[in-house]
């Protein structure tokens, strides 16, 4: 009994396996390694061959137009994009967590679909549907409508690749929470608006931001959908990924880890905030 | 269960919700992929049979699978140890470590794929002392891998590191107690705990393996019948002005990762199921 009592003292990693240290250390020295070798190299990399010829050639990489425009698209797209399927996100996972309804399971993997659909096929459903050779072509060109290799296409891909984001990250937060909450607020007189924003928002304002924040990290670093319906137009339609492409093949080696950095940083940012709300939401 | 649901009317914006979620997922998704599967048959059936069993196609998706299943499977191991570690060790650093497994997640796929080609060509990082023992990574399959492997491993991790969470370590200790050695305690009480959370982070790393282009075309060096994955296949058909043929390659790898996604979300399902009733 005292036996156990001690062990259970101790700090979690504190069970049997514990006691053998040099299996312990071997087995944290393989996870490190492999982590450090997998993704901590290619992080360093990046800003390794940005800066290999001076911070006067990083500056002027990513100031000078054609970079500077495709930041501007990038924020463009994901200034609609993420907005849009926010609204989405918190529309349909209100129906789909505070009701039962038939075909729940069904309406849960359609909206999965963009998660299983590979980037290219994203951007090639598009073209396919509003290229001068698609569906809608006719209809388009008649009207003198540009979507593909235009902002419109871009726009559209990304907001198909990011879709499911906030609603898969909040439709378990909603489950979890239940109905009473609500329904009090409804008994008690509280119109459907107001229920919301005084309830239903402040109770997954955390799980929601953190939704949008994996939604805009994908929705500026697509690299795939865009590619397919962007035409690769200079200082058009070029994105800040598909201008990491160019330079790359134009053997622009430093211009384009230079623009690559820059989307290096939004994902530790991403990474930095997604940690914070994590720690905010254990608390 | 009956005055549950009743009661559940109660609250307003059902009608609305279905509404507009039905409306925006047709928009955006159902109706595009439905047009992708309609211009798949505006060829006829010997084309479209032609199409996918072409030399160079049928050998795309031999690579394709082939690396994303050792990308999967690498994935699997190493990732199993991470999450395991991050459970159950405490060392320092530990946050830092535990928030970078989610970089693949972050990280834009292009700007992987040029670091990776930069650290794994001839005379990168690493790939110069591959290269001194006369072994190709970058341009070459292993590429592919390295690349699929680097933005599957958050899926393997994410799935099996809240279920060790959830493990309760009495059942190991109870083992310990009655003489088992580790290796027993892993494959009888760990192991089958944590294999449905291994099999469902397998299907989500492999089905994304699968359909990944960014990363994979810097390094893959996109040699026909050599190294050219399927998502490749289908810009090269699509720059010919082949949209039948492009849509008929899709169609294939469309069909694929629906079954995939409808096996994974089944197999999740279930296990959420069990874990209720249990």
């Amino acid at each position: 009994m005292i036996a156990r009592e001690h062990v259970h003292l101790k700090s979690p990693g504190a069970s049997r396996f514990a006691l053998a240290p040099i299996k312990k250390w071997l087995l944290i020295g393989t996870a490190l390694g492999f982590l450090g070798i997998f993704i901590l190299i290619p992080l360093i990399a990046v800003f390794t061959e940005a800066l290999k010829k001076g911070i006067e050639l990083y500056f002027a990489a990513i100031t000078e137009p054609d970079a500077l425009s495709a930041i501007k698209l990038t924020l463009i797209t994901a200034a609609i994009a993420v907005p849009l399927n926010t609204i989405f996100g918190v529309i349909a996972a209100w129906g789909i967590a505070k009701f039962n309804f038939k075909g729940k399971n069904i309406l849960i993997t359609l909206i999965d679909i963009p998660f299983a659909v590979s980037p290219v096929i994203a951007g090639l459903v598009f073209v396919l549907l509003y290229g001068s050779n698609g569906v809608l072509g006719p209809f388009i060109e008649a009207n003198n409508l540009k979507i593909i290799f235009s902002v419109p296409g871009i726009v559209l891909a990304t907001t198909f690749v990011t879709f499911p984001f906030v609603v898969r990250e909040l439709i378990p937060i909603m489950q979890e929470q239940g109905t009473e909450e609500e329904q009090a607020a409804i008994t008690l007189g509280a119109s459907g608006w107001q229920m919301f924003f005084r309830v239903t928002l402040p109770n997954i304002k955390w799980g929601l931001l953190y939704g949008v924040i994996l939604c805009n990290a994908r929705a500026m670093g697509e690299f795939g959908a865009v590619s397919v319906v962007s035409g690769h137009i200079r200082g058009l339609t070029n994105t800040l990924p598909l201008h990491v492409e160019i330079l790359y093949n134009e053997y622009n080696f430093t211009a384009s880890f230079a623009v690559a950095s820059l989307l290096a940083l939004l994902a530790l940012l991403t990474l930095v905030f997604k940690s914070f709300l994590e720690w905010k939401t254990k608390k | 269960m009956v005055k549950q649901s009743k009661r559940r009317r109660v609250l307003p914006g059902f009608g609305l919700s279905m509404g507009y979620t039905v409306i925006y997922l047709s928009l955006i998704v159902l109706i595009p992929i439905a047009v992708l599967f309609l211009k798949a048959t505006t060829i006829s059936l010997a084309e479209f049979w032609e199409t996918i069993t072409d030399e160079r196609v049928v050998a795309s998706y031999k690579l394709t699978f082939y690396t994303s299943f050792v990308a999967a499977m690498v994935n699997v191991l190493f990732g199993t140890l991470i999450a395991w570690v991050l459970v159950r060790y405490d060392f320092v650093g530990k946050r830092f470590v535990d928030a970078l497994v989610d970089l693949p997640f972050a990280l834009p796929t292009a700007v992987a794929g040029i670091a990776l080609t930069a650290i794994y060509a001839p005379n990168g990082w690493i790939g110069q002392y591959f290269e001194a023992a006369g072994v190709k990574i970058a341009y070459t399959q292993y590429g592919i891998m390295i690349a699929l492997t680097f933005i599957g491993l958050p899926f393997v991790v994410r799935s099996v590191q809240p279920v060790l969470q959830e493990l309760d370590q009495q059942y190991e200790e109870a083992a310990a107690t009655l003489g088992a050695n580790s290796a027993q305690i892993f494959f009888k009480i760990i192991f089958p705990a944590i294999f449905p959370a291994v099999l469902t982070g397998f299907g989500l790393a492999f089905a994304r393996a699968l359909g990944e282009y960014g990363s994979v075309v810097f390094i893959s060096g996109n040699m026909p019948m050599k190294t050219e994955i399927v998502p490749l296949l289908i810009i090269t058909k699509l720059e010919q002005y082949n949209y039948g043929g492009a849509a008929a390659i899709a169609a294939v790898m469309l069909v694929i990762s629906f079954l995939l996604l409808f096996l994974i979300n089944f197999w999740q399902w279930r296990t959420a199921r069990k874990h209720q009733v249990t």
